[in-house]
């Protein structure tokens, strides 16, 4: 088991936190405050806590250690979130769950985005609420 | 107004299509596939309509901007284009929700843990670690394999040939063979 710098991906950005690493089990477990830093729970005397909502600590039992560290692919499989994880890497893909995106699509909501343009300017979806906008994605490949 | 969004590697992957094309309307660039997972989209060209208020009109459907590929796709381009305009200038309402409701392809599971190995790939890839990439590439194929966006989408960051390579070729024959869907068209 090693100490080591963490890399957390999601789609709204990337954060490098540190990790006790254990490749032999392919597990990564994060500090309390890895685990606030990069996925916004914050460890409290209730449970794991993000704005109005905790979880309580009962619940944390085999994604919590006696040590205090968190087990990431415990928490996400807890937060039902989707995780692609490379011990060896030092990098994990932290997604957003299926019923989550589902229940925008069902709703027939266009979810907003901002995205450069070749000069690197930013677009965001949002700035042509109140006409007909063709969305088309498209890809060189 | 018309927003592109491209899947690509890099800014400079696009640049030459964008340049090309000269276009009016903002024509975004998409590195890390975000739009395809906040829409679902399965395949390019996917396209949306949006109305004034921020809804989809209808689902993620195929539609081409001119009928070059038609002899490959077996789409023709001018009918869905004729279908937009009539909505544009309000020459026909929109679609009832209830009807589209049935060509509405929502993210399951295995779409969203697909993503995630995708997303985990594409980032080891940009960080110089295509090997440990191509791993996770694969089981992103694995588990959701009718997502071009994912098996087709990471081929260049494999090192393979996307645009007509034999890889390319053999896995788009079988997977067709095997009742896969290349366009999503509705009516």
């Amino acid at each position: 088991m090693t100490s080591r710098r963490f890399t957390v991906i999601q789609a709204d950005g990337v954060t490098e936190v540190d990790a006790v690493a254990d490749p032999h089990h392919d597990t990564v477990r994060l500090t309390a405050a890895a685990v606030e830093q990069s996925l916004g729970w914050q460890r409290k005397a209730e449970g794991l806590c993000r704005g109005d909502v905790c979880i309580p600590s009962r619940r944390l039992e085999g994604v919590e250690g006696t040590d205090g560290l968190i087990d990431l692919a415990a928490l996400a499989s807890l937060l039902a979130r989707p995780l692609a994880i490379d011990v060896d890497a030092g990098a994990a893909f932290v997604g957003v769950a299926a019923p989550e995106r589902a229940a925008g699509l069902a709703r027939f909501d266009a979810p907003d985005f901002t995205l450069p343009d070749l000069d690197g300017r930013l677009h965001s979806l949002s700035e042509h609420r109140g006409k007909k906008v063709f969305l088309a994605t498209w890809a060189s490949w | 107004m018309i927003v592109t969004v491209g899947f690509e590697r890099s800014v400079e992957d696009a640049r030459e299509w964008i340049e090309a094309a000269r276009p009016t309307h903002p024509s975004l660039i998409d590195t890390t596939w975000m739009v395809a997972d906040l829409y679902n989209v399965v395949n390019v060209p996917t396209v949306f309509w949006i109305d004034e208020s921020g809804h989809l009109v209808r689902p993620g459907e195929t539609a081409f901007g001119s009928n070059v590929f038609q002899e490959f796709t077996g789409v023709d381009a001018t009918e869905h284009h004729a279908l937009l305009r009539a909505w544009v200038r309000g020459e026909s309402p929109p679609p009832s929700r209830d009807a589209m409701r049935e060509y509405q392809d929502l993210p399951t599971e295995a779409d969203q843990q697909a993503r995630a190995e995708f997303g985990l790939g594409r980032w080891l890839w940009e960080h110089d670690m295509a090997d440990a990439a191509t791993a996770h590439f694969a089981e992103g194929e694995r588990l959701a394999p009718h997502q071009w966006t994912i098996w087709r989408g990471s081929m260049r960051m494999q090192g393979l040939e996307p645009m007509g390579g034999p890889e390319f070729m053999d896995k788009m024959t079988a997977f067709i063979e095997a009742g896969g869907r290349m366009n999503k068209i509705i009516p």
